[in-house]
């Protein structure tokens, strides 16, 4: 009982020529072409398409929430350029020798401009805005390369050492830490290698419970092959659908249901790497190993700066036998943090808990769809009146905490009921399956709202931390307070959003993610304006005891940070491995250092 | 924070308008005059709904006792405690619960309202005017809504907080929470009722323990992260006896900006206010404690013998809140929160070299920044001029000085209250009528005044009586010193270095710089320097050719003022050094030393050694 439509946006190699992602997926916004928000001719908004569970509904409360949230108007649209100016987009400077010798191996290229731009980029806000306002880019890739397999990788490698040419590793394109930007000082041919056809699973392991799976494979076609023999990662990052096994090895990525599953640094068993060096390999598949530091620990997290990872031997389990959304509404954020912390402290975490703030409740509610029944109707009413008015809770402070819990029936029913004990200690209220579910929809469909915002003069934009437990709440308050101070230093005329939520718990802290928008119009450079508070915001974090990043990574955006972070030192030992692993800095995006 | 360049700024409009020397700052509206016109009792019956922190977490000043004693930071303290001393935690738990009791406030409206009901039926008999600046008050209502605020006001007497109480409660705003000195306590009644009207006590000195400290710190704490109500203290620490600032004293600075530090609120505002009293209640009371009498115990019957100053005029008072000072702002650059990071908050810490010196930074900034509004009154000028004068002054010499200092004074951008449109001989006339007690005038002469000993009298006696009335005198010169003092030290500098060389005479103020520093509010890092040179320059007194500091043609008045004015100082440092010199032996205690200088300083006036009194002490 997937919340996700069944999709793919794999290809096959059916020409020779390109492989086009941008046919099904939009090319200057989120996901794919056929879905997207919209308020239609009577001013309702509508969720367009067929994939997920919103797709062809009305949302009768999505206008009002968003005008009054936003001071934005319906009527003052600010739309994106329809289609890719080639002009924009600076011409290819290609090494031809090295043309020349991978013409002769066979692998797949192109220098189609919308090939390259479709390369250039991730989904930070700067990068979005741009491409929906048709600036001029630049530098993109000048060509990109489509290996089927590890071996073309390593003749890919191979050559751009030989022709000293930059390459930069493509996945599913979702990075948010400006990881794609192409240097603008690399004055190399640059390559662009993606990796989108190397998405077979090679083997499975059914003994000892591992898959052996090509990195370019995306989420959600993982799972799905996986599925097909009754298996499961468990690893759900929010952007699943489109992001790759290879990317979440070389960000640090974590799922919705680690608590079960695990990061990815606890599901991988073996990862394969071509470097300038050579191939990294371990020697066998022992399920831990004191054989020094471990290697595959220079790898995650490494962010495309020393290789491209090919393949991964990684743990399976069998599908859950029964699976159970659940929410629980508290009086108040304290409250609910309370409770997660509490459930981390039992050790009882379901598969994934989530606690939402205020602000992120009422707009889960702006996107119920209309409602066909008198029945539900009346059934909701009765509900919101029990809570607001017979338990007393304030509807502008209440939160709500969202449940998934996987296993065996008997144990899932019992787990449920420990953790709705403890909440109830915290004041916290069984709010039913339908708005636990509700919240995880929205945890695919925000990326889409992010379009129709720009649409009508709103930006924004999500970042997370992770923090001691002890911190989460000043965190929070002090870093939303320092987005509303700092926006309105700005010249930010309206009110901004800002929200919050706590996405992971761990033993000793947890993960929380902020999300951040503002009207902006009035302002010159909205997007600067936003990246200078979204650095505030970040110092923030930092001041508060917060990560750099629980999961995102560094990309560029936050590499100024990194020596404060990890210490003088703890770069120079990274530096050292990049400079041992590629001299040349043939894998030059730059990023992490 | 752009404090250095608000004051330039003030300089500058200072000079263009010298006429009119509140320009820059607010104006005041005297809150008695609506006392005056009608009813007390409903004054003080009537509707109190102040504004509050916006993260204001509701609770009783009762539930605050129980935050306090279950929080994480004292459970460590005490049992770290009770290890220590092999006690059970209970019995330290205990303790500190009658720590808590002891030092707890007991807010409540009722005598709030009490006090507003007496104080108004007091002040009208007092004072002619309290003055309070509503643009401040304003200010001072939009961050009490937005964080967590401290307010920072001078002391001068003991009138200072009850007037404050009063003040908040005329605009509605939130009552604050006041730390006092515990000798409050001794005075049963009244210490009970100033605990009730939001007093919390504290002990003089409590340096090495531990589980006081915790006690006290948490509970101010608590009630700082709560937004419970605003935190009222004195950073000079205790009543000023002599009109100078006092060096800031830095616990509770500590305390209070050690939340925002930890991240455990966003921002915390400190409020400098400027209470200036044109008569000080204790006038007298303090120029004899500073000879040597002793400080009369706080006792209810003391207070009512007090009764007898009901009778006397003492002006007016000016109460000035100053700009919210945001701690976030300050520390922007200086101190970097995230060393916060790798240590557990509730575990008590000394602060790091860093936080030190902010905090310190800090605590200065705001001295001066009250400073600066304290508003003077012409009398300030006349005491300056009087006590250069000892022997005494003609009537219409002392006029023409005065409006000459008056002049120096509004370009160096003194507060002053000069009544406006009024013949300057009646504003000279109507000064030495309020202080008829210090000066009179006879044969068209101005003196000072000398109380009268019955009977026979020592030498000792008369000088003692003489002292007495150049102290309290002088307590009203110390007011101007913030204005001139830079300017004068470096009168003084040009006066001591050897040649008119920029460097030499560089010197020569960095060691009256260093000196001083004890006595005045002089901040560590400030441009001292550069901004004395810069006033006495802008009033042509002085000229900088090249590598030199030179005096003007015109220059001779202002020099040897600011010469003499800064002379009694000099002299007070003499008569130390030659008692060290002279007369000390080996093993003087701190006990012994102030009474011994004191003596000594008798002998050497008496012998005719020196002219001026005003610094023995």
């Amino acid at each position: 009982d997937t919340v996700l439509a069944a999709a793919t946006i794999t290809m096959k190699l059916t020409s020779t020529v390109c492989f086009p992602r941008q046919e099904i997926m939009k090319w200057n916004g989120w996901g794919y072409s056929d879905s997207k928000f919209l308020f239609n001719k009577k001013g309702q908004a509508e969720f367009t398409g067929k994939r997920y569970r919103l797709s062809g509904m009305v949302l009768p409360s999505l206008q009002d929430w968003f005008e009054n949230t936003f001071g934005a108007s319906v009527n003052h649209k600010s739309p994106a350029t329809p289609a890719l100016n080639a002009s924009a987009v600076p011409p290819a400077s290609l090494n031809e020798a090295f043309v020349e010798d991978l013409k002769a191996t066979g692998i797949p290229f192109s220098h189609e401009a919308e090939d390259r731009v479709f390369r250039a980029h991730g989904h930070c806000l700067h990068e979005i805005f741009a491409l929906r306002e048709g600036k001029k880019f630049e530098r993109v890739p000048d060509m990109v390369v489509w290996p089927n397999c590890h071996s073309d990788v390593v003749k890919i490698v191979e050559l751009a050492c030989k022709h000293n040419v930059c390459l930069i590793p493509y996945g599913g394109g979702t990075s948010v830490t400006s990881a794609l930007e192409c240097p603008p000082e690399e004055t190399r041919c640059i390559v662009s290698l993606d990796t989108s056809q190397m998405n077979r699973i090679l083997w499975i392991d059914e003994k000892n419970l591992v898959a052996h799976v090509e990195a370019g494979i995306i989420g959600q076609d993982l799972e799905r092959l996986l599925n097909e023999s009754g298996y499961c990662t468990g690893h759900e990052p929010d952007s699943m659908e489109f992001s790759s096994l290879g990317g979440w090895v070389a960000t640090r990525a974590s799922g919705m249901k680690k608590n079960v599953y695990g990061n990815i640094e606890d599901l991988v068993i073996h990862i394969k790497v071509v470097t300038p060096r050579g191939v990294i390999e371990k020697s066998c598949q022992g399920p831990r190993m004191s054989t020094g530091p471990d290697i595959h620990h220079f790898i995650l997290g490494s962010e495309g700066t020393l290789g491209v990872v090919t393949e991964v031997t990684m743990k399976i389990r069998p599908i859950p036998e029964y699976q159970k959304y659940g929410s629980v509404v508290f009086p108040n954020f304290e409250a609910g943090v309370a409770c997660l912390r509490e459930v981390a402290k039992q050790r009882c975490a379901p598969a994934s808990i989530r606690l939402m703030d205020n602000e992120q409740f009422q707009f889960g509610h702006a996107l119920k769809p209309q409602v066909s029944s008198i029945f539900t109707n009346f059934v909701e009413g009765l509900k919101k009146f029990y809570i607001t008015k017979f338990k007393g809770f304030d509807p502008h402070q209440l939160v709500v905490a969202t449940l998934l819990f996987e296993g065996d029936r008997e144990r899932v029913l019992q787990h449920e009921k420990q953790v709705y004990d403890i909440a109830a200690t915290f004041g916290g209220l069984a709010a039913g399956e339908d708005n636990g579910q509700r919240g995880y929809i929205l945890t695919f469909v925000i990326a889409y709202l992010r379009d129709l915002g720009m649409d009508y003069y709103v930006v924004a934009e999500s970042f997370e931390t992770s923090v001691p437990w002890d911190r989460v709440l000043d965190l929070c308050r002090n870093v939303k307070e320092r987005i509303n101070r700092e926006c309105k230093e700005r010249g930010v005329q309206f009110q901004p959003l800002t929200s919050c939520r706590v996405t992971q718990t761990y033993d000793a802290g947890a993960c929380v993610y902020f999300y951040f928008a503002f009207n902006y119009r009035g302002l010159a450079d909205p997007v600067h304006t936003y990246e200078r508070v979204e650095h505030a915001a970040r110092e923030e974090i930092l001041a508060n005891g917060g990560s750099l990043s629980h999961h995102h990574g560094v990309g560029k955006l936050r590499k100024e940070w990194m020596k404060e972070s990890i210490s003088s030192l703890g770069v120079g030992m990274l530096q050292s491995v990049k400079d041992y692993v590629d001299p040349d800095n043939i894998f030059g995006n730059r990023n992490l250092l | 924070m752009s404090y250095l360049g608000h004051r330039s700024l003030m300089y500058k409009q200072g000079s263009s308008h010298s006429q009119d020397p509140m320009l820059k700052r607010d104006g005041f509206e005297d809150i008695l005059e609506e006392r005056r016109n009608s009813s007390d009792l409903k004054y003080a019956l009537r509707c109190y709904a102040p504004v509050l922190y916006k993260g204001v977490t509701p609770c009783k000043a009762n539930m605050l006792k129980n935050i306090v004693l279950q929080s994480d930071q004292l459970r460590y303290v005490i049992n770290q405690v009770s290890q220590e001393s092999g006690e059970a935690p209970d019995i330290i738990q205990e303790e500190a619960s009658v720590i808590l009791e002891e030092m707890a406030h007991r807010l409540q409206i009722s005598t709030v309202r009490f006090f507003a009901f007496a104080l108004s039926k007091a002040f009208k008999t007092l004072f002619q005017h309290v003055c309070v600046n509503e643009e401040g008050i304003q200010r001072l209502q939009q961050a009490i809504q937005e964080h967590p605020v401290v307010l920072l006001p001078s002391h001068r007497s003991y009138m200072d907080f009850l007037l404050m109480s009063y003040i908040l409660y005329t605009y509605d705003l939130a009552l604050p929470v006041i730390a006092a000195g515990m000798d409050f306590m001794g005075m049963k009644f009244v210490g009970e009722m100033l605990r009730m009207s939001g007093a919390f006590f504290i002990r003089r000195s409590f340096g090495g323990d531990k589980l006081y400290w915790a006690v006290f710190s948490e509970y101010v704490k608590t009630m700082l992260r709560n937004g419970f109500a605003p935190i009222e203290f004195f950073l000079e620490g205790t009543r000023s006896r002599t009109c100078k600032s006092l060096t800031p004293k830095l616990g509770l600075l500590n305390i209070v900006i050690e939340p925002f530090f930890k991240g455990e609120v966003f921002d915390v505002n400190l409020v400098p206010i400027s209470i200036s009293y044109e008569r000080i209640l204790e006038e007298s009371l303090y120029a004899r404690e500073l000879l040597g009498v002793p400080k009369p115990k706080e006792s209810t019957s003391g207070l009512l013998k007090a009764r007898r100053i009901l009778s006397e005029d003492y002006g007016s008072i000016h109460v000035y809140f100053g700009q919210p000072v945001s701690v976030r702002s300050l520390a922007q650059g200086k101190v970097n929160r995230s060393t916060y990071n790798l240590f557990p908050r509730h575990i008590p810490r000394k602060p790091m070299e860093e936080t030190q010196s902010f905090v310190n930074d800090t605590a200065y900034r705001i001295v001066r920044l009250q400073e600066d509004n304290m508003v003077l009154k012409p009398w300030v000028l006349m005491a300056s001029l009087l006590l250069q004068n000892l022997e005494g002054m003609e009537l219409s010499v002392l006029t023409e000085q005065t409006v000459w200092l008056r002049g120096l004074a509004l370009s160096y951008a003194a507060f002053l209250d000069w009544p406006d449109h009024a013949p300057t001989a009646k504003v000279v006339s109507s000064s030495l009528a309020l202080h008829r007690g210090l000066a009179c005038v006879s044969g068209g002469r101005v003196s000072l005044v000398v109380g009268e000993p019955l009977g026979p009298v020592t030498p000792e006696e008369a000088l003692f009586n003489r002292a007495v009335s150049v102290l309290s005198c002088a307590s009203y010169r110390n007011q101007v010193l913030h204005v001139f003092l830079r300017p004068a030290m470096l009168a003084v500098a040009m006066h001591t270095a050897a040649s008119s060389k920029k460097n030499e005479v560089y010197n020569c103020f960095s060691f009256l710089w260093d000196m001083f520093s004890n006595d005045f509010i002089l901040c560590p890092g400030d441009t001292d320097f550069e901004e004395a040179c810069y006033l006495l320059v802008k009033t042509g007194a002085v000229q900088m050719p090249q590598q030199d500091i030179v005096m003007t043609d015109i220059g001779q008045p202002t020099l040897s003022f600011f010469n003499g004015l800064l002379e009694p100082f000099l002299q007070g440092y003499q008569v130390v050094c030659r008692y060290l010199c002279e007369e000390a032996s080996e093993g003087l205690t701190e006990k012994q030393y102030i009474p011994a200088v004191r003596s000594f300083a008798v002998k050497l006036i008496l012998a005719g050694a020196f002219t001026s009194l005003s610094e023995l002490f």
